[in-house]
Formats: C-alpha cells, sequence, structure tokens
C-alpha cells in the first residue's frame, strides 16, 4: 500500500492551481492557431490572435490569463490501494487551492452563501469529485471553471419521444443564447442520460478530455463532429462579433437512464479552457 | 465603422459621436464597478444617498481584477458579463452615466436607456485580461474597500481597445455582426 502525505496533496494542488491560470494547455493554443486559419471573419481572426497573444504574455509574466480564476473544480481518482497520511484528502485539496491562489495572487470567487454573499477569501471551499478505482496512484485533474460560461450552461429533464433530434435542438438553443456572454469561441460540454444530478456531472466531465480529441465510441464521435459544424453555422463567432469559430471542440459523455427519462446538459467552457493534472 | 481615440470621462457629445461597430482606443478616467457595488450603489439612489462617485459623463468598467503583484498596477483585468448589471443600469444612466464597458449583451431595457441618455455601451474581449491590463496605468481604491476584488476602484487607461455595440440611435452591433456569418 502506497503511503501519501497530506502535505504533498497540499504542494501539488497549489501548484496546478497557478499553472491552470498562468499556462493556458497546448491544446487550446493549438486550437486558436489553427482556428486563425479557417475564420473568416476579419474580427474573429483579430480576436484570436489577440487571445494567442494573451496566453503569452499569462505565460511570460504569470499573471493569470483571464480575472476570473474561477471555481476550482476537482476531479479526483483515487486508488483503493492508497493510505493517505496526515490528514483527510478534502482538506489537503482545499488547503492547495488557499496556497495557490494567495502565493499566485489570483482572485478569490467565492461567496459563503448564495443568499447573503460573503468572500470566503481564500477561494474555498473547491468543488470535489471523487472517484475510487484500482490501484495506488492518487490522480487529480483541476479546472479553474469561469463564472460567465457556468452561468449560461444549462440541463433538461426531456423524455424520449424527444429523441435525439430534441437533444440536439436543446444543445443549439442553449449554444445560440449563450451568444457572447460565455465568451466564444466556447468548449461545449454536453452530457446526454443518468439522472437529475449525473447529467450534469457528464456534461463538465467531459470538458476536461483534451481539445481535438474524438469519443473513443465512433458513433458518440460523430455526434461530437457533427454538432461542432453545427454550432459553427450559428455564425456566432469569436466574442459574439459573428464568425465561424463559435465553438473550438463539442464533447459529448453518455450514461445509462430512466425507462421514461432522456436529460440532457450542456456545460459551456470558455475560450479559458484550463486544466491541469498530477499524478502521485 | 471607424478607430476613435477618445478620451473619458466623455466630452459633452463624445459619447454619442460613437457609432455601432465602432473600434475605439480610450484614454483617461474610468470606475470599476460590478454586482456587488451595482447592488450598493442601487439601494444608496434608493435611500437618497449621494453616490460615491459623480456619474457625470463618466464610464463604469465591469471588471473583478486580480490582486496586483508587488510592483504592478493591477493584475488580470478583462471584462465581465454585463447582463448581471442590467437592473441597476437604467437608473445609473439617469444620474449621467455615458459609457459602459463589458462583455454581451444587454437587455431591451438597457438599450432603450442607452439610446434615452445619449450613452454608449461598448465592449472589451473577454478573457484577455493580462493583455487588457497592460493599457491600465493607474488603479486607486475609491469605494466600499470591504467588497474585496468588486470594489469601485479608479482606472487610469490608455489607448484601451473596445468596440461600440449599442449606440445612442439604438442600434446593436452583435445583432447584425453575427447575421451576416450565420448560415443556420
Amino acid at each position: 500500500m502506497k503511503v501519501i502525505q497530506y502535505t504533498e496533496i497540499v504542494d501539488e494542488v497549489s501548484r496546478i492551481c497557478q499553472e491552470a491560470n498562468f499556462d493556458l494547455a497546448e491544446d487550446v493554443v493549438n486550437a486558436f492557431k489553427e482556428s486563425v486559419k479557417t475564420e473568416s471573419s476579419a474580427a474573429g481572426k483579430s480576436i484570436l490572435n489577440q487571445l494567442i497573444e494573451n496566453a503569452d504574455i499569462a505565460t511570460s509574466n504569470r499573471v493569470p490569463m483571464c480575472q476570473d480564476t474561477g471555481v476550482s473544480v476537482f476531479l479526483v481518482k483515487l486508488g483503493q490501494d492508497c493510505h493517505i497520511t496526515g490528514g483527510r484528502l478534502e482538506d489537503a485539496i482545499n488547503e492547495g487551492v488557499r496556497k495557490g491562489y494567495d502565493e499566485g495572487y489570483l482572485r478569490y470567487s467565492i461567496v459563503d452563501d448564495p443568499i447573503t454573499r460573503k468572500n470566503t477569501g481564500d477561494n474555498t471551499p473547491a468543488v470535489i469529485h471523487i472517484e475510487l478505482v484500482e490501484g495506488d496512484t492518487l490522480d487529480v485533474q483541476m479546472s479553474a471553471k469561469g463564472g460567465g460560461a457556468e452561468n449560461m450552461s444549462a440541463m433538461k429533464m426531456l423524455t424520449p419521444s424527444a429523441g435525439l433530434d430534441g437533444v440536439k435542438d436543446f444543445i443549439m438553443k442553449t449554444v445560440k443564447e449563450a451568444g457572447p456572454n460565455a465568451c466564444p469561441p466556447l468548449v461545449v460540454g454536453i452530457g446526454i442520460g443518468g439522472n437529475f444530478e449525473v447529467a450534469p456531472y457528464l456534461a463538465k466531465k467531459s470538458l476536461f478530455r483534451p481539445v481535438g480529441e474524438r469519443h473513443p465510441d465512433k458513433d458518440i464521435a460523430a455526434l461530437e463532429m457533427e454538432l461542432h459544424e453545427a454550432v459553427n453555422r450559428l455564425g456566432i463567432g469569436p466574442q459574439g462579433l459573428g464568425g465561424d469559430t463559435t465553438a473550438l471542440d463539442i464533447k459529448v459523455e453518455t450514461a445509462p437512464c430512466h425507462i421514461a427519462a432522456l436529460p440532457v446538459a450542456v456545460n459551456l467552457n470558455c475560450h479559458a479552457s484550463r486544466h491541469k493534472h498530477f499524478v502521485i | 465603422m471607424s478607430e476613435k481615440r477618445i478620451r473619458v470621462p466623455f466630452d459633452p457629445g463624445a459619447a454619442e459621436s460613437l457609432k455601432s461597430g465602432d473600434t475605439v482606443l480610450l484614454s483617461g478616467t474610468i470606475y470599476t464597478a460590478r454586482d456587488a457595488a451595482h447592488k450598493r450603489m442601487a439601494e444608496q439612489l434608493e435611500n437618497g444617498e449621494a453616490l460615491p462617485v459623480d456619474l457625470e459623463g463618466q464610464v463604469i468598467y465591469y471588471v473583478g481584477p486580480t490582486p496586483a503583484r508587488p510592483g504592478e498596477v493591477i493584475g488580470s483585468a478583462g471584462p465581465t458579463t454585463s447582463s448581471r448589471m442590467d437592473a441597476y443600469t437604467p437608473a445609473l444612466l439617469s444620474h449621467g452615466l455615458k459609457g459602459m464597458i463589458g462583455k454581451g449583451y444587454r437587455s431591451r431595457e438597457v438599450i432603450d436607456a442607452i439610446q434615452k441618455n445619449n450613452a454608449v455601451y461598448m465592449v472589451a474581449i473577454g478573457g484577455t485580461g493580462a493583455l487588457l491590463a497592460r493599457k491600465i496605468t493607474a488603479s486607486a481604491l475609491v469605494a466600499y474597500e470591504d467588497l474585496g476584488t468588486e470594489a469601485i476602484r479608479r482606472l487610469e487607461v490608455e489607448d484601451f481597445p473596445c468596440i461600440v455595440i449599442n449606440d445612442s440611435e439604438g442600434n446593436d452591433f452583435y445583432e447584425s455582426s453575427q447575421q451576416s456569418f450565420s448560415n443556420d
């Protein structure tokens, strides 16, 4: 059984919180560069080039690429043969967030109560999802998830007669209504199936996959590509100022569901699709 | 559509001269305010109290910057979604506010109030906070310090790049620009 120290988790979480906000991952930067080549709007091209320049400044000056340094969302795969010593895993993650957001001069964007709304002053609590898996590794993925795109995300309990067409209509409607508010070019995460809480979780989880990577199931991969083309025909474009690059990518995840249900969730991510990862 | 260099706060008539689709480089003084500061200003107006800033001719930038590193003026400072300020905006426009910088759609009420008050709504490129911070040369706390990143700050800007969306004639650049690329 592998022993993992609490303090080791704190330090790694702190590091990836900062790197997520300073160093835009290569898959996203490459998607910007590819889109510049195909975007037919001059304004859209100019915006994409500014996104590339912004990412360069963020990396070299260690300044956040976006002032919304987000809710810190964690997907954790905990090997059943790991033993964490020195404290609870969730406490270690929150302490890492506290440390990373303080040392990195990142913004505190969390309020303690949705109604009375006092800032917690350290960006905690993080949103933490833990899955138990085989093996003796601790695998942690972090996303700094901005509020603007999250606000334009949506979920709908469709019923089976709506079918795939109903699902597609809801996805298109959600992206259309989001327009410039969600900071396009977007990464669109879609969860189909499960139940009322599973569909949004699938949508969120799908956003952790690299931009440009297709789903291993060929039917889902084909759906991703079809939706991507359809979304880019909407004309919203970079920042909603018109163009062909409304989405950098579309991700779909599915799960079994009730005979009466067809849940669908659309979780939008802005172009600052910030994800980092560590394994102990 | 053209590129214009404009001083802020606006001289009389300057806000009206900006047209939907114009690219604008703003230089001068602007104020930051987002959700919590707007709520507080609305409460002060309701109670008949004076606002912490005289809004006559001024521009509000919807931004909650990241903290400045030592020796820096400001951290990352890009626009936040403007629609969350819609509920409070008509009242501020009727108190002299002439311009707003944010990102995203405005409500019908706000678009009408912009036209009625000869004001202007501009957007900066969302998610380019590192780039836009380079156009900010000074930052000073003005009011509501307890709100942290949501406090009101006075910013000095130089050639701060914006695009005009809603102008004093009621035009909407989002509508016209998206239409020309839609194959839906």
